[in-house]
């Protein structure tokens, strides 16, 4: 026992490694939120009144809305009259192309190791880089556009792309759905887009790397993914914010159309600042994710490693409304100190012949508290569905919390829901085993825990999946020894 | 090579180990038989360094440092290896990167290049052999679904790929129907050089007629109680641990 708390300490003691800031002049709004605040943002950027109305009504019924409080976490009550809803840094003038954007916010990418430059980039990957609250650049959009491809900002779209905004924003995730759904529609600043046609597989991995900047400025992005009838995409997100004492909220949407025979990858590592190691700082991370397999034949998959952020509140989920439609949910949380993360997804068959496979491994350090919260419900109608769910847990040490809360909701008798779970701790003698072997116990504990997130792991595109197991190693470096 | 001096060890207060004196030098196999619970595994695991266990006296020089002030890992690049009784599952890394990560860290730390995956794998091919492992085996999760077999197979390949100096077999044949325990000598007595030691944990006189040590010793209740060559192992085996307890016994009310 005594060597395993040892080991967590050592373990527990890491340093955040994107926690610094930038000081560049900014576009902001000023403080507080209401109606005048909303019109000033969608003025800014100079969007069509359907939109300033759109994000009007989702402000009032937020109005009569109350925060969620059902979650397994615990943090005071969030004052958002004391934020800021926009903040852009000032560019001299609009950028056309890569070219013209200011180059110290290049610099601000290069550091986090996102190169913007498309000759230096990985071949294969196109990226969109938001800052604050908006997109500084986009990259491969040229290569990408003779394919009919769309992969811009959010802001761009609602300018360039309005019919195809308009009918799909609000489709899957509705302003109604819930408290920050409600908020982020009102208040959503930037994000990005992306549409494939019908009949294409898009040749690259297309990213968004979101990244906070602004103190006291909440981080409201939207992405809107349209997968029209047998076409292909994998797309991946990133996001890291600098370290401060106070709490940032990020509330984001996301929302995913996949037509007929159509497939949808969207992966996320998500390393948003933890808050330090007695819990002062960090990100409130509540996000509504959501994809809607519209078509038969849809498939939608959502891969997620969520490393960062003080209290995470997200549960990616999938709408299986076309026939043998599939759903699917891979997931590696890990808490440290005194992180809280009450993750899942929901699964809802309505299409007959539809799967889904959920897939989350909870790994819990220090004095975390981790939650796997879940949802398959199978619909009337939903003949033959099946589901497949596996819950794992892992604790390091004897001060940090594992939960699994499960829900299942069958309406079809000829469904078929299976649903396992595990909870074991990093063992000493596992450990042990490596030491006599030669290898570092921090090696050891990074070489475990990578095995015990495989399955997910090998969910990721390689480049991905390479950061994402250094990643799981740093935010558990320090928390065993 | 090795040096134990009035070993003392105990686990949440009980003592186990009372004093354990033993010589090893380079080139020798050296087995410690007993009967249950008479300390044999308590040492193996005192000597790899398993923490759960507090020496309260005594010392222990390996090729002249003191292997008490070594971390276990610092111990195995040392060249201490220690061949588990219950070799641990490792779900999700497969024998393969959980090797190349500790032949690598064991080489590091003597001063020599890491292996990049080409050399790596010829070394795994050319060790392979010596055990009879098949490549399949070491692409799974390392001992998760092994047989009994298959786990102590892979203790002596990885043996076989770390080159320690200090070898020391717990109870190897445990477990082992007799192809195994041929393979598993096999593999061991091929390892054997002037240059490293093995000392071989058994019950049973079984193993030592493929591994022929060079100097038995009987431990018991804490104490090696008897020494000698080989001829003692079949005495026990023939005799049992009864004798050996009497006399213990009756030298201490004397």
């Amino acid at each position: 026992m005594s060597k395993d708390n040892s080991i967590l300490e050592e373990f527990t003691s890491k340093e955040y490694e994107h926690g610094w800031s930038v000081n560049f002049e900014a576009d902001e709004a000023p403080i507080g939120l209401n109606e005048g605040i909303i019109q000033w943002i969608s003025a800014k950027k100079e969007e069509p009144k359907w939109l300033l109305e759109w994000r009007l009504k989702a402000f009032r019924i937020w109005l009569t809305m109350t925060e969620p409080e059902w979650a397994n976490v615990n943090y005071p009550k969030i004052n958002l009259q004391g934020l800021r809803y926009y903040s852009a840094p000032k560019q001299k003038k609009s950028a056309k192309n890569l070219d013209e954007i200011d180059p110290e916010l290049i610099a601000i990418y290069e550091r986090l190791g996102i190169s913007l430059n498309e000759q230096k980039r990985l071949e294969g990957i196109a990226v969109d880089a938001v800052l604050d609250s908006v997109s500084v650049a986009t990259t491969f959009r040229g290569t990408l556009s003779k394919l009919g491809i769309v992969f811009c900002s959010f802001s761009e779209a609602v300018k360039e792309h309005p019919d195809l905004v308009k009918k799909y924003l609000g489709s899957v995730v509705p302003m109604t759905d819930n408290y920050y759904a409600a908020l982020n529609s009102a208040v959503f600043s930037d994000g990005s887009f992306c549409y494939i046609p019908k009949g294409v597989r898009c040749p690259m991995e297309l990213s968004t790397y979101f990244r906070i900047n602004a103190a006291n400025t909440g981080q409201f992005e939207r992405t809107l993914i349209v997968a029209e009838d047998e076409s292909y995409v994998s797309y991946l997100e990133g996001c890291t914010a600098p370290q401060r004492d106070e709490n940032q909220l990020h509330a984001a949407v996301v929302e995913i159309y996949a037509g007929a025979h159509a497939e949808v990858k969207y992966s996320t590592v998500q390393n948003w600042f933890p808050g330090d190691k007695n819990g002062k700082g960090g990100i409130y991370n509540f996000v509504t994710k959501r994809g809607i397999c519209a078509g038969d034949y849809a498939k939608i998959s959502w891969t997620q490693v969520e490393t960062g952020s003080a209290v995470t509140w997200k549960y990616p989920s999938c709408i299986l409304k076309g026939d043998h439609s599939i759903g699917e949910f891979y997931s590696v949380a890990v808490t440290n100190n005194y992180q809280q993360a009450d993750t899942g997804t929901k699964m809802i068959h309505i299409g007959k012949n539809t799967k889904s496979r959920i897939v989350s491994k909870g790994i819990s350090a220090g004095k975390s508290q981790n939650s796997y919260r879940g949802q398959v419900q199978v619909m009337k109608r939903a003949d033959n569905a099946r589901n497949f769910s596996q819950c794992d847990s892992l604790l390091m040490g004897d001060r940090c919390g594992a939960h699994t809360f499960p829900y299942i909701d069958i309406n079809n008798a000829s469904a078929k829901v299976e649903h396992e779970a595990t909870t074991s701790k990093i063992g000493e003698d596992q450990i042990f085993y490596c030491n006599q072997r030669g290898i570092a116990t921090e090696d050891a504990v990074a070489l475990i825990v990578n095995g015990y997130a495989k399955e997910v792991l090998n969910q990721l595109p390689m480049e991905f999946a390479v950061e994402a197991q250094k990643l799981l190693a740093l935010t558990l470096e320090g928390s065993v020894g | 090579m090795l040096s134990i001096k009035n070993l003392h060890a105990s686990i949440e207060g009980t003592e186990i180990l009372r004093g354990i004196n033993l010589e090893v030098k380079a080139g020798e196999v050296h087995a410690i038989m007993g009967p249950n619970g008479s300390g044999k595994s308590t040492l193996a695991s005192v000597l790899a360094g398993r923490e759960e266990y507090e020496v309260t006296d005594g010392e222990v020089i390996f090729k002249g440092k003191n292997l008490l002030d070594l971390a276990p890992e610092v111990r195995a690049r040392e060249g201490v290896f220690l061949a588990f009784q219950y070799p641990v599952e490792i779900p999700g890394v497969s024998s393969t990167n959980f090797l190349r990560t500790a032949v690598n860290q064991v080489r590091e730390y003597r001063g020599l290049e890491a292996l990049d995956a080409v050399k790596f794998l010829t070394l795994m091919k050319e060790k392979m052999k010596l055990v009879e492992i098949d490549q399949k085996l070491l692409s799974r999760s390392l001992n998760e679904g092994f047989s009994g077999g298959e786990k102590k197979r892979n203790e002596i390949f990885q043996m076989a790929m770390l080159d320690p100096t200090l070898s020391i077999l717990d109870e190897t044949d445990s477990g082992l129907d007799i192809d195994a325990l041929r393979i598993v000598s096999n593999g061991v007595n091929q390892l054997k050089s002037d240059k490293n030691a093995t000392i071989v944990v058994t019950h049973y006189q079984r193993l030592l007629d493929y591994i022929v040590p060079d100097y038995v010793h009987v431990l018991f209740k804490g104490r090696i109680v008897k020494s000698g060559t080989k001829d003692l192992a079949l005495e026990l085996e023939e005799k049992g641990y009864d004798w050996i307890k009497e006399e213990v016994d009756s030298a201490a009310t004397v």
